[in-house]
């Protein structure tokens, strides 16, 4: 039994990753990628080879969506298509859009086909917020007192809601949904990672966060598990470990600079109209009380453990940009 | 052997005494500084960091520890030497010392790190929420508490809460109410044995004789102290008084023998609550008797 898969998001570094590692699957006969813009292209960009998936551009948020799934016999969605940060060029609104409107397009396509069997629906661990009255370590059951109000992770957690309806009304279809941490590793270019690779680090005065990483060689892994095999459910998807903000500055080897919370929202939202940084209050909330997930689920269900923890994640991203903690580094 | 030959005789260097531990301890000072500059240390998940625990927070008051309120343990034994327990002690100061000097008794003299459920208010707060969460506490919520107490660790609870730490000077060694039980019901759960713990001498540093309600309700605190000397004199007002402290360890209260299930039954979780509380009053009245007096060198 030969399947079609159909991932999108495949212009971005974890999209890519996937579609050619599903591209070179034995039981996967097909994949199509699909975008609002096209992939970067191999050399001048340093884009990664998609293999033998095929491209197709889509606009997520208009139901052209819908043909591509009904001309081409899907059997398995990877939905990869979330945007973190809104783009300079097009703004909140826009990336509102493309998150939400563009899911429910595609659950909508996929509530109509007759052939996808498997949904994956890659989600973040920020649905949880960040907050003082919350516990220590989120398993995927908890329900968070502070829910997100704000940017990306509202975003995420109407997407999840999208997700859930769709499962409740495709009971035949296995539904995966992943709460990824922030994604860490040589390929991976996020706010987060832009914001390490800053000569000086500001930080909210009198807190210092814990922050929990995921590989990208273990994301991509999870991904082609849960594209492969039926799991369904929630799950956290998030190296062992935590490291705290500190921890950070000094292994990056970067001064940090501790500013009062009113000064360091002025500092953001004035950086931000400058274009410099992508900044949301959601950023402040984790700079201050920071999170951490708990990964047993997972790691129950999969028989397997992801390889990098959240230490060695962020080491193999400080190595890839040659950054070094004060005074050499460790040997 | 004479005066002038002993004198002459040539000793080697390291056998003087203070040879050997001098670079020992320049090298351990340095590795250390290293390991702190280039971030190289371990945090578990909820962010507790042993290493500046014990190297640079527990060592700041050991002197306020062993000097100042020379804090006796009794009953040590008492404290499992492994895997979870719950120790559940009486609050009292006005500032929240008491919570420090039993880390560090339970840290230094049983060696086991003490991983205390806090008042959310600490987590609000710059620098004291993560301060609290290095040394190895967290928020009291159901699942933190049983989260710590499933991987084995020595969770501490003061039922008390701000009513036992802000309660006035008069109340002195009257347990107040003990919430709803929540520590119970995860001790429960995780099956761990109950610590009872007393602790006299706290109730001395801080004698909190009066309220500033409202500047407390400006503030957003539970409560604004007027002591003898706070705020009379001012910052000098917060040198606690050099109360002497006992802390004794109970007998553990098991409930292993109870089903998990136990833990949603209010009669159950309510009974065991009063128990505990009636232990740690009687464990109360007594150590006050045998402490004697506070201040042993002034009356």
């Amino acid at each position: 039994m030969t399947h079609t898969v159909l991932v999108t998001g495949v212009s971005r570094h974890i999209g890519a990753r996937v579609a050619s590692v599903l591209a070179a699957a034995p039981d996967i006969s097909r994949v199509i990628g699909v975008d609002t813009v096209p992939p970067p292209s191999l050399t001048r960009d340093g884009g990664i080879s998609l293999g033998r998936t095929e491209f197709v551009r889509v606009d997520l948020r208009s139901p052209d969506i819908a043909q591509v799934i009904a001309a081409a016999d899907i059997h398995t969605v990877v939905h990869m298509s979330l945007v973190s940060a809104p783009s300079k060029s097009a703004g909140r609104a826009v990336m509102k859009e493309h998150n939400v409107i563009g899911t429910m397009q595609l659950l909508g396509a996929c509530q109509r086909s007759a052939t996808v069997r498997r949904v994956v629906v890659r989600s973040t661990s920020a649905v949880y917020g960040s907050s003082p009255r919350d516990p220590a370590v989120f398993t995927e059951d908890l329900e968070p007192h502070d829910g997100p109000t704000h940017g990306y992770a509202k975003d995420a957690a109407e997407v999840e809601g999208y997700v859930r309806g769709f499962a409740r009304r495709r009971p035949d279809v296995t539904v995966s949904m992943l709460r990824f941490a922030n994604f860490m590793g040589p390929g991976v270019d996020s706010p987060l990672t832009r914001y390490f690779t800053q000569p000086v680090l500001p930080t909210v005065f009198g807190f210092d966060p814990r922050l929990q990483f995921v590989h990208e060689d273990d994301a991509v892994e999870v991904l082609r598990r849960m594209a492969t095999e039926d799991h369904p459910g929630t799950f956290n998807v998030a190296g062992a470990g935590v490291l705290l903000l500190s921890q950070c500055a000094r292994r990056a080897g970067r001064a940090s600079l501790p500013l009062f919370s009113p000064a360091f929202k002025a500092l953001g939202n004035a950086a931000r109209r400058l274009g410099l940084v992508e900044y949301s209050p959601e950023q402040v909330r984790l700079l201050c009380h920071g999170r951490a997930v708990d990964t047993s689920a997972l790691e129950a269900t999969l028989g397997w453990k992801p390889k990098y923890t959240t230490g060695a994640a962020f080491d193999d991203f400080l190595r890839s940009r040659g950054l070094h903690p004060f005074g050499g580094g460790r040997t | 052997m004479s005066v002038a030959e002993q004198e002459g005789r040539v000793i080697p260097i390291s056998a003087a005494p203070s040879y050997s531990e001098e670079p020992d301890r320049l090298a351990r000072m340095l590795a250390f500084l290293r390991r702190r500059i280039e971030g190289d240390y371990e945090v578990d998940e909820f962010g507790y960091d042993p290493e500046l625990t014990d190297k640079v927070v527990l060592e700041l008051i050991r002197p306020l520890y062993a000097e100042w309120f020379r804090v006796e343990t009794v009953e040590l034994k008492n404290v499992p030497d492994e895997g979870g327990a719950l120790v559940v002690a009486n609050h009292s100061g006005t500032l929240p010392l008491d919570a420090l000097m039993l880390q560090l008794a339970l840290h230094d003299e049983a060696g086991r790190p003490l991983r205390l459920l806090g008042a959310d208010l600490v987590y609000q707060l710059p620098v004291l929420s993560h301060l609290a969460r290095k040394t190895g506490h967290t928020l009291a919520c159901r699942e933190d508490a049983d989260r710590l107490m499933r991987k084995g660790e020595l969770v501490g609870v003061f039922p008390e809460g701000y009513k036992g730490v802000g309660k006035p000077f008069s109340e002195r060694y009257k347990l107040q109410r003990f919430g709803r039980g929540g520590f119970v019901a995860s001790a429960i759960r995780a099956g761990v044995p109950i610590v009872p713990t007393a602790i006299v001498g706290a109730e001395e540093i801080y004698p909190k004789i009066g309220d500033l309600k409202s500047l407390a309700r400006l503030l957003g605190l539970p409560y604004l102290p007027i002591t003898p000397f706070f705020p009379l004199l001012g910052p000098l007002g917060l040198v606690p008084l050099p109360s002497k402290w006992m802390i004794e360890f109970g007998e553990p209260i098991r409930t292993d023998e109870y089903d998990p299930s136990a833990a949603d039954d209010p009669m159950v979780v309510f009974n065991l609550t009063d128990h505990v509380r009636e232990v740690i009053q009687q464990m109360l009245n007594e150590l006050r008797l045998r402490r004697g007096h506070a201040f042993p060198p002034f009356l």
